[in-house]
């Protein structure tokens, strides 16, 4: 592992971006997807929760519309966000298009519905009696919600997971609200683009097993600790 | 490194200190008056010239992807920031999106090469000036066995050869002032291959250096500009076939958007944009763009020149 990470490094500095700079996209990355994830879960965890235990008219419905917003495609979500914040768009006076945080929405636009889905499946595949025996010994509501989701803690981390993965690696949406801008907006992915159009396949090549490390470095924090309630 | 769970929860909590504890430049554009007030008022410092700091010191420049992809624009824009304390959010796109992002008060300056539509642009009143930067020109690329015998032939009798051999040609499609170009050629041919659509016009729809790539990889041919050209040339396969005839240049132009259109616009930035691309100093940077990579001058200043004198 010291070993890939040391050759990886090694790629990096062959490189014609200096490392600054390099330094600069991968945190502003980073920043922004776990941001995203992180109100994605706190939108996708009690929405997909209440889908899951609510018992209304319309649940199959609006289940069937969060599934298929995990299908989202980011480049759809970044035209709709574009055109709702650009300057002759509705929002267009909150001078939000291209910034970070118009990265941030449009993200968080595309992994909220892979939160929400997952959360939902995670807790309906709960044994239903599960319920009743909780509230049956005495929990109260939010007791109970409390311990199914810690019942059902790996398929929710696996959700996080997703909703991660959703995020960090999407390009169309990032180039289209964040205008892939030097300094200010320019993303692992959206650098990707640049490089390749440019040309420079090595570079591009370079920022990509970058990426990629990051992501698995982050999956497998994410499984050990999975894994990890797993063996209790 | 032994893959202990306590190593792999270091790391991850490292990775999100390191997110979370710079969320604040993240936040920051929130509060974006506030915040770069600082960078106006530093402006001075910067520029020894009495330029009044901004009082919006962000501007939009809406510009093409040949100006990005050859790396003028990252030598040129942190000159005009230093000097002037604007800060500019440069959006790479065709020239026909661009002008549609000026018409739409969507940005606020505008370098783009389709003077056709800039024309047009103008006299519709969109843009408040308009004025002429630098040119480079077109060249026609394809393989270096050229099927088509395109060498040495002018322009229109070159794309008539290729229709007739039926040569594959690589085509932007993408409203680009590469594919603008391209098309008025066709025109001027008598060829129409946009509208009949025959199985050799192949419509990439991406940017120039895809499609050259594209036209690499299947023996095509293409018409580009030359700095995007030069700068991939190493990695493909194609030989400058056509060059050198005055229907090939490729003029750019910068141009303002009117504020009678669109208020909310940033005047005095667009203005101080266009002002800085045509000062002398500017100018000579132009010039000595690239020479020392590729051996040549990937564009040509011409802002002491007239659209007359390229034959516009």
């Amino acid at each position: 592992m010291y070993y890939f990470l040391l050759f990886l490094l090694f790629l990096l500095l062959l490189l014609h971006i200096p490392m600054s700079e390099i330094f600069e996209i991968t945190l502003l990355s980073l920043q922004v997807s776990t941001l995203a994830t992180l109100i994605s879960l706190l939108i996708g965890l009690p929405f997909g929760t209440w889908l899951a235990l609510g018992n209304f008219r319309g649940r199959s419905f609006m289940l069937s519309i969060v599934n298929t917003g995990m299908a989202l495609p980011p480049v759809v979500v970044g035209l709709v966000v574009a055109i709702t914040l650009w300057r002759s768009g509705p929002l267009g006076g909150l001078h939000l298009i291209y910034t970070p945080i118009a990265i941030i929405i449009a993200q968080t636009i595309i992994s909220a519905p892979v939160v929400m889905g997952l959360t939902s499946a995670a807790l309906e595949s709960l044994d239903p009696r599960l319920q009743q025996q909780l509230l049956g010994l005495g929990a109260s509501r939010p007791q109970m919600i409390w311990m199914l989701w810690r019942e059902a803690r790996l398929p929710l981390l696996a959700a996080l997971m997703a909703g991660f993965g959703s995020v960090i690696s999407e390009v169309g949406a990032s180039m289209m609200v964040g205008g892939n801008i030097k300094d200010q907006t320019r993303v692992l992915t959206t650098a990707i683009v640049l490089e390749t159009s440019k040309g420079e396949f090595g570079n591009a090549l370079a920022l990509s097993a970058l990426l990629l490390t990051l992501t698995y470095l982050i999956n497998l924090a994410l499984t050990l600790i999975q894994q990890k309630g797993h063996k209790k | 490194m032994k893959l202990t769970t306590r190593n792999l929860l270091l790391t991850l909590g490292m990775i999100l200190a390191i997110a979370l504890s710079a969320c604040g430049p993240v936040a920051t554009p929130t509060a974006a008056p506030a915040t770069e007030a600082p960078t106006a008022t530093e402006a001075p410092t910067a520029a020894p010239t009495a330029i009044p700091a901004p009082t919006n010191p962000d501007i939009i420049l809406a510009t093409t992807t040949s100006t990005q992809d050859s790396g003028l624009l990252d030598v040129l824009i942190p000159l005009f920031e230093a000097e002037t304390g604007y800060k500019v959010k440069t959006i790479a796109v065709g020239s026909g999106a661009a002008i549609t992002m000026g018409q739409e008060g969507n940005a606020d300056v505008l370098l783009v090469h389709s003077p056709a539509a800039e024309v047009t642009f103008m006299s519709d009143g969109w843009g408040k000036d308009r004025a002429l930067i630098m040119h480079n020109d077109f060249i026609l690329v394809g393989p270096a066995a050229d099927p088509a015998k395109v060498k040495g032939l002018g322009p229109s009798d070159a794309f008539k050869a290729i229709a007739a051999a039926e040569s594959t040609f690589a085509a932007r499609a993408d409203k680009s002032g590469t594919s603008t170009k391209e098309l008025g050629l066709w025109k001027k041919a008598g060829i129409d291959p946009a509208t009949t659509k025959p199985a050799w016009y192949l419509e990439t729809g991406q940017g120039m250096g895809a499609t050259l790539t594209i036209a690499s990889e299947k023996g095509a041919y293409t018409l580009t500009d030359r700095a995007t050209f030069l700068a991939n040339k190493d990695k493909l396969q194609l030989e400058i076939l056509l060059e050198g005839n005055n229907a090939l240049l490729n003029v750019y132009h910068v141009m303002t958007i009117d504020q009678a259109k669109w208020p909310n616009t940033n005047y005095d930035g667009a203005i101080a944009f266009l002002k800085f691309m045509t000062e002398p100093s500017t100018q000579e940077v132009i010039g000595k763009f690239g020479v020392d990579k590729y051996g040549q001058q990937l564009f040509i200043p011409d802002a002491d020149k007239t659209d007359a004198d390229l034959g516009l």
